[in-house]
């Protein structure tokens, strides 16, 4: 059949939403791309697995979104090379500088070719993806590489150089400021400090455990990843599930959603010199995870989905404390967000501030709830729903601005329509209870699960082989925003980095892996 | 600005009874004020490195600072340098990537250099341990003062370390 302009041997994953897998060949793989960006599709993932034992090469996977659903590419290696990406579609670049850090496959043309994700921890022909490595090797320490970032030059310029411990609490990366006076020139990142080796980790865990490492790939983002993870396995090995657990599934995803935009409305008042907000915000966000703790045993709600459904009890009278918080938040938000709205102060700051325009926006593949700030109307609980979105009509929002205030302004909405979400969910649930314990029917097979978390689409990709984890990827939406902030702060002023930076909330460890 | 106010007087006052460092040792608010100034002869400034953790021990440390937690109150704040801070607040498993950065950061605080490792991963790796790219461990690279398991630890048990590290070191 064809999709994405390639008439390739399609087969439709048993998954919740319309998922398309075929294997191509090296001109189908670069039409492809071409067809997908010539009809606005994008670019979700791209990743490397060592198939050597199984195919005698190793392959390449790409996974697009396009309006018939998502489709995966599986493109098989005769050597250690494949078509560059990146020229299409520029996200594709460091995903691209990933694979060859932990698989040794390189873009042919790709034109970045400094590592990424290996710094100098461990020797340059270590792969950690590849399967004669266990994973499991230590490595003295060695020499520091110097990385080679790009210096601007001319009169007047100098470099901020920032990280990777910041100042605030937050997550470790290194930013590199050119500027004049206050202004930035470019801001290049380096990333890569939190990387923990997941997806060879992954190797060495039974996968019906999977779901626990996969709910700690990203703290504030454990609902997704979990269910993400649980909704490939649950398509790579015929793991039913039932209609319930797919609507308690949704019930924790949207309260995910929310704890996080609450905590980043009080920080994003707080980088703008509005310490009210930041007190007010955190308290809202701080009795929402208090009944998280109380209902579901656990504040950020990890471990609470478990392949085959979800491990937790859920009552009548939960519900109804449930249904009582959705009440006094939105009373708090009202006025919160006539407060936010109204404070001339607030509003100059956010205002114009790390503008993403929507033409830039959709060259670069901004994504989630960032891009829809910038006019990229995408949103997979809208575009395809699975259950129980498909009966929930989740209303999409998007501004057209790009600025920290559309930002902001996204964030509101969102929040109100996961309040109506979360209470259509409460008064169509029946009482839940913790899934019986399920086994693999299937020992071999290739899932991929993909969920619209409150940042973004989080996918996981995942094959099994006699019953192990043969390979399992994990696609965080930072991968595709993180290079857009570096275009957000251009002719920004160096004192509304943390401003802008916060407005996006971008991922370290769901990027690092 | 009347709305701002109104707003602040309706919250009221959220702050909770500060936790026990032992079973014995209930203090309240001034009285735990006394004993940071007695054993340290100052209020007690933080700086967390986050070495590798997944973000979730640092939701919860920014929790901290929350109403109900009344941290200030204490007389406890995180400070944005190591050369202003009394303890090290770290998290995470310790990636390789992050070692010499959290190595560096220790060596530039003055004494008394208090350690204090939250989390299942900052204890010996927690899910991430064992593999090419961690150090399994805060005490790998540290001196540990207190230790506080969990995944994430909640707030009131990160302060509760907080105050253990600090009464641990009386002489």
């Amino acid at each position: 059949m064809m999709l994405c302009g390639i008439d390739a041997p399609f087969e439709c994953l048993p998954a919740p939403l319309p998922i398309w897998r075929a294997q191509v060949t090296i001109e189908q793989w670069l039409g492809a791309a071409r067809a997908v960006h010539s009809d606005a599709g994008r670019l979700l993932a791209l990743w490397g697995s060592d198939t050597r034992a199984r195919q005698g090469g190793f392959s390449v996977c790409a996974a697009y979104v396009v309006a018939q659903g998502l489709v995966c590419l599986v493109l098989p290696l005769y050597s250690e090379r494949y078509p560059d990406l990146s020229a299409i579609f520029p996200a594709a670049a460091r995903m691209q500088r990933a694979i060859s850090d932990l698989l040794g496959l390189e873009a042919d043309g790709g034109g970045d070719h400094r590592p990424w994700l290996r710094h100098s921890a461990w020797p340059r022909d270590y792969f950690p993806l590849r399967a004669e490595f266990s994973g499991q090797e230590s490595f003295s320490p060695m020499a520091r590489e110097d990385y080679a970032f790009v210096a601007v030059e001319g009169e007047g310029v100098h470099e901020i150089a920032v990280g990777p411990v910041h100042a605030g609490i937050i997550e470790p990366g290194h930013f590199r400021f050119s500027v004049v006076g206050e202004k930035v020139l470019r801001l290049e990142e380096r990333l890569g400090y939190t990387h923990k080796g997941v997806e060879k980790l992954f190797e060495h865990t039974p996968p019906l455990q999977g779901y626990r490492l996969a709910g700690r790939i990203a703290g504030d983002s454990t609902v997704a990843y979990a269910w993400a993870y649980a909704m490939a396995l649950e398509s790579a090995a015929r793991i039913p599930l039932a209609e319930p657990d797919a609507w308690a599934r949704a019930l924790l995803l949207e309260r995910e959603r929310v704890a996080n935009h609450l905590g980043d409305l009080g920080a994003l008042g707080n980088d703008a010199g509005f310490a009210f907000g930041l007190s007010q915000f955190s308290m809202l966000r701080e009795t929402w995870l208090r009944l998280n703790q109380q209902l579901f045993g656990h504040r950020f709600l990890m471990d609470c989905i478990v392949p085959g459904g979800s491990a937790f009890t859920l009552e009548r009278a939960g519900r109804a404390l449930l249904l009582r918080q959705c009440d006094q938040l939105e009373i708090q938000l009202a006025r919160l967000h006539a407060i936010y709205d109204e404070h001339a102060g607030l509003q100059d700051r956010f205002m114009n501030t790390g503008r993403v325009a929507p033409h830039l926006a959709a060259e670069l593949g901004l994504c989630g709830m960032a891009g829809r700030a910038s006019a990229q109307s995408h949103d997979l609980r809208v575009d395809q729903p699975c259950q129980p979105y498909n009966q929930l009509g989740v209303r999409i929002a998007t501004h057209h601005e790009g600025d920290v205030s559309a930002r902001v302004s996204i964030r509101f909405d969102e929040i109100s329509e996961s309040l109506r979400l979360i209470r259509e969910i409460c008064h169509r649930l029946p009482p839940i209870t913790p899934s019986p314990a399920v086994e693999l029917s299937e020992l071999n097979g290739s899932g991929i699960g993909c969920v619209e978390g409150w940042r973004g689409e989080v996918l996981i990709a995942l094959d099994l082989w006699h019953g192990n984890i043969q390979r399992c990827h994990c696609h965080d939406p930072s991968w595709q925003n993180w290079p857009v902030v570096e275009h957000a702060i251009i002719g920004n002023i160096v004192a509304d980095f943390p401003l802008i930076n916060k407005s996006f909330n971008l991922c370290y460890s769901g990027h690092d892996l | 600005m009347w709305t701002i106010i109104k707003q602040i007087a309706r919250s009221g006052i959220k702050s909770e009874a500060p936790p026990e460092c032992e079973a014995s040792l209930a203090l309240d608010e001034p009285q735990i004020q006394a004993r940071i100034l007695k054993i340290l002869g100052q209020a007690l400034m933080i700086r967390q490195v986050d070495a590798g953790s997944c973000n979730g021990c640092e939701l919860e440390i920014q929790a901290l600072n929350n109403a109900y937690y009344n941290l200030e109150g204490l007389g406890i704040k995180f400070v944005a340098s190591p050369r202003h801070a009394d303890m090290l607040l770290v998290t995470g498993p310790v990636t390789r990537h992050m070692e010499t950065a959290l190595l560096r950061t220790y060596e530039a605080m003055p004494a008394p250099k208090l350690v204090v490792a939250v989390g299942d991963c900052a204890f010996n790796g927690g899910i991430f341990g064992g593999g090419y790219a961690t150090c399994s461990g805060v005490s790998k690279l540290l001196p540990v003062d207190v230790l506080v398991r969990g995944c994430p630890p909640p707030p009131i048990e990160i302060l509760r370390a907080i105050l253990t590290a600090v009464e641990s070191r009386e002489r």
